[in-house]
């Protein structure tokens, strides 16, 4: 709420003056080229690392179902990653990719791709898309599995007898009983692109963003934190607000309807 | 739980029983080494005087510092003593009241404050206008060149003075197996003190001392347009190594023998005797000799200490003794040796010289010659409101210019509208 009152004003750091602009500091952000430029890029940011996130954990889940033996280390092995906090996930992440001694760049460099985590734009969003996806596959992992492994095996036998490709059974019948765990990843791991990285990204671009890509979160963090404008970075977050809040409402809105729950 | 209760009650008792001192705390945004030392010097401060009893805290990074000082402030809770460093000291300065002039406190609680005490460059980073000292003076230091010794002895040429020195020698370094340059900071070492040692205006309103309202930064100038596009050309030719706005990306290849020239600050050099590979001494910033007056004295880097206000006078009485303490030679000279910042008055410069430090370790005394060269009407300082964020808006062009997605006219079109867009914001919450 304080954020809201404070998006309308323009204040000194210290908090001696404050002047009511109205709508100006939202007309500031939003008709700058550097704000929509980060806008756009969370966008692809949460688009990529939701979709790469829930596909390689259901491909995981999915194999993992099908592991009978020794499939207590391998569940292990998988989940220990979602131990780790963002920041440190962010560190690890940043020691592949460090442009000194990063195993990865030096495998780019195999391929001729002369990686450059920090000065090129490209470069340092794989890197921080890969991070952001490796750390939250954990997490999809563990909820899917369990969704599966709810499923009925009689309804899975009945499958088995019905349809003979796996391929068939998985996406006509495991798929849609799955939906309502799917439909709870979604939310979840929208808002984890959108949050959640934080940590990530902040390791990744050094505690300096320069030309590199950052999210919205970021954005109200370095305006609001670092450069103690704190109308500017209010009026920023309540945007970020009313985005998260029309995507819920859209989401439970269209995409819950073709949920069934039992 | 109770137990727990108990003990920390008996403790919090005690220690405010024992000494009957007045509490003062010290927000810093130091870590490491430093954190340790100045730790050393409260404990010392506690221990030469029993009125007093002073806190210092660790609260991150500088910009952290700054961020929880200022919310501090607005809540009521602010330390006596907060570190803001050179890029931020235009957000405490303009905001009148939150700071209580470093003069004015030390003269009201009885001592003699003296401006000529303090060494040339330090005298008017953190000062107004009239050179009234508004912050003290604490960790200063000096954008300065390390040398690879054994890069110049293979590749048989002298160390350069001036960038254009620098332009002869480039590909002898370079056949000889090395990057000739690196940096670590654009902004501080080739913008700002680009600015300070060519004596060259950096914004509007006598770079912005003089008031808030209608300061422009003038960074799109012919000279300062020439510097980048002289870097811009070294990289591409291979003389100049940039791996991004991080410091440490920028000084490990130094370090690892990799590069001839690293350009860092006079307080890297503590680290750097641990780090480096090889041996190495340093000189200064380098000018441009095509630049009429060129040669001047750098702006101060690191930070100063604010006495915020709203404190009772017991306290802002302790917060004096602190600062005199904190300027006395012995105190200055153990900083100085222990961190490898400048000593910030004439008579710690002198105590260092007689004690044969310098003999010792020659580089520690660049950054504080650098300082101490004749100032010139651009080199005193600069004050810029919101300049963190303008300081981000230059790293992100900065980084475009060198990945090749635009031009350094264009970069510095956009640093300068952006730039001047963040003043004039500033000077309206400044100015009601």
């Amino acid at each position: 709420m304080q954020a809201v009152q404070s998006s309308f004003y323009l204040e000194d750091p210290f908090g001696f003056s404050a002047t009511f602009v109205g709508f100006d500091n939202y007309i500031d952000a939003l008709t700058s080229d550097y704000y929509l430029h980060v806008a756009k890029f969370t966008l692809i940011f949460t688009i990529l690392v939701t979709f790469f996130s829930l596909a390689l954990g259901l491909l995981l889940a999915a194999k993992a179902d099908d592991v009978i033996r020794g499939s207590s280390s391998y569940k292990t092995l998988l989940i220990s990653v979602y131990a780790i906090a963002p920041p440190v996930a962010g560190l690890i992440g940043m020691m592949f990719f460090d442009q000194h001694i990063g195993p990865f760049v030096k495998m780019a460099a195999w391929f001729g791709w002369d990686m450059k985590v920090g000065i090129n734009y490209f470069d340092t969003a794989f890197a921080m898309i890969t991070v952001a996806v490796w750390k939250q596959i954990p997490y999809n992992f563990i909820f899917i599995l369990s969704g599966l492994q709810s499923i009925p095996v009689s309804v899975r036998e009945a499958a088995a007898i019905d349809n003979r490709s796996r391929f068939g059974r998985f996406w006509t019948v495991t798929l849609p009983l799955l939906a309502p765990t799917a439909f709870f990843l979604l939310i979840i791991n929208m808002t984890y692109s959108l949050f959640d990285t934080f940590g990530i990204i902040d390791v990744i671009v050094k505690d300096k963003a320069a030309n590199n890509p950052i999210t919205l979160v970021y954005k109200v963090y370095m305006d609001g934190f670092r450069g103690n404008d704190i109308g500017g970075s209010a009026a920023q977050s309540v945007i970020l607000m009313l985005i998260v809040l029309v995507l819920t409402f859209f989401q439970f809105r269209f995409i819950e309807r073709r949920v069934h729950y039992n | 739980m109770k137990k727990f209760v108990l003990a920390a009650l008996t403790v919090g008792l005690s220690t405010s029983t024992a000494f009957a001192a007045t509490d003062i705390t010290w927000w810093h945004g130091m870590g490491g080494n430093n954190q340790a030392v100045i730790n050393e010097i409260s404990k010392r401060f506690n221990e030469s005087q029993d009125t007093c009893n002073l806190t210092p805290v660790s609260k991150g990074t500088y910009e952290e510092a700054l961020a929880s000082g200022i919310a501090a402030f607005r809540s009521g809770e602010q330390p006596n003593i907060l570190q803001v460093f050179d890029a931020g000291a235009a957000t405490i300065m303009n905001a009148k009241g939150a700071a209580i002039a470093a003069e004015d406190l030390i003269n009201n609680a009885g001592y003699d404050f003296n401006r000529e005490d303090f060494i040339e460059g330090v005298r008017y980073f953190y000062a107004d206008s009239d050179g009234k000292f508004v912050g003290m003076p604490f960790n200063s230091s000096a954008p300065i060149m390390y040398i690879n010794t054994e890069a110049f002895e293979k590749a048989g040429v002298e160390p350069p003075k001036t960038w254009e020195e620098f332009e002869q020698i480039a590909p002898a370094l370079k056949d000889a197996g090395y990057t000739p340059l690196v940096q670590s900071q654009l902004t501080w070492e080739m913008t700002e003190n680009f600015f300070s040692r060519n004596n060259l205006q950096f914004a509007t309103n006598n770079n912005g001392y003089d008031s808030v309202d209608g300061t422009e930064i003038l960074v799109n100038t012919p000279e300062h347009v020439m510097m980048y596009d002289k870097l811009k050309d070294w990289y591409d030719n291979g003389y100049f190594g940039y791996y991004g706005a991080g410091w440490s990306d920028n000084q490990k290849p130094f370090e690892e023998d990799k590069v001839a020239l690293w350009v860092g600050s006079s307080g890297s050099f503590g680290g750097l005797q641990k780090s480096a590979q090889m041996p190495f001494s340093a000189t200064f910033l380098p000018y441009w000799e095509a630049i009429e007056g060129a040669g001047t004295n750098s702006f101060i880097g690191g930070a100063a200490l604010f006495a915020l206000s709203g404190k009772d006078d017991a306290q802002n009485q302790c917060t004096a003794d602190f600062f005199q303490f904190l300027t006395s030679p012995e105190i200055q000279y153990f900083w100085h040796q222990s961190t490898g910042y400048v000593p910030v008055t004439t008579a710690a410069y002198e105590l260092a010289k007689e004690d044969g430090w310098y003999e010792k370790q020659p580089v520690a005394e660049v950054g504080i010659k650098q300082l101490s060269l004749p100032g010139g009407e651009w080199s005193k300082g600069y004050r810029m409101g919101f300049y963190p964020q303008i300081r981000e808006v230059m790293e992100r062009e900065y980084n475009k210019i060198f990945a090749g997605e635009t031009s350094v006219e264009d970069a510095m079109n956009t640093i300068q509208k952006e730039g001047n867009a963040l003043l004039g914001r500033f000077a309206k919450t400044a100015s009601n």
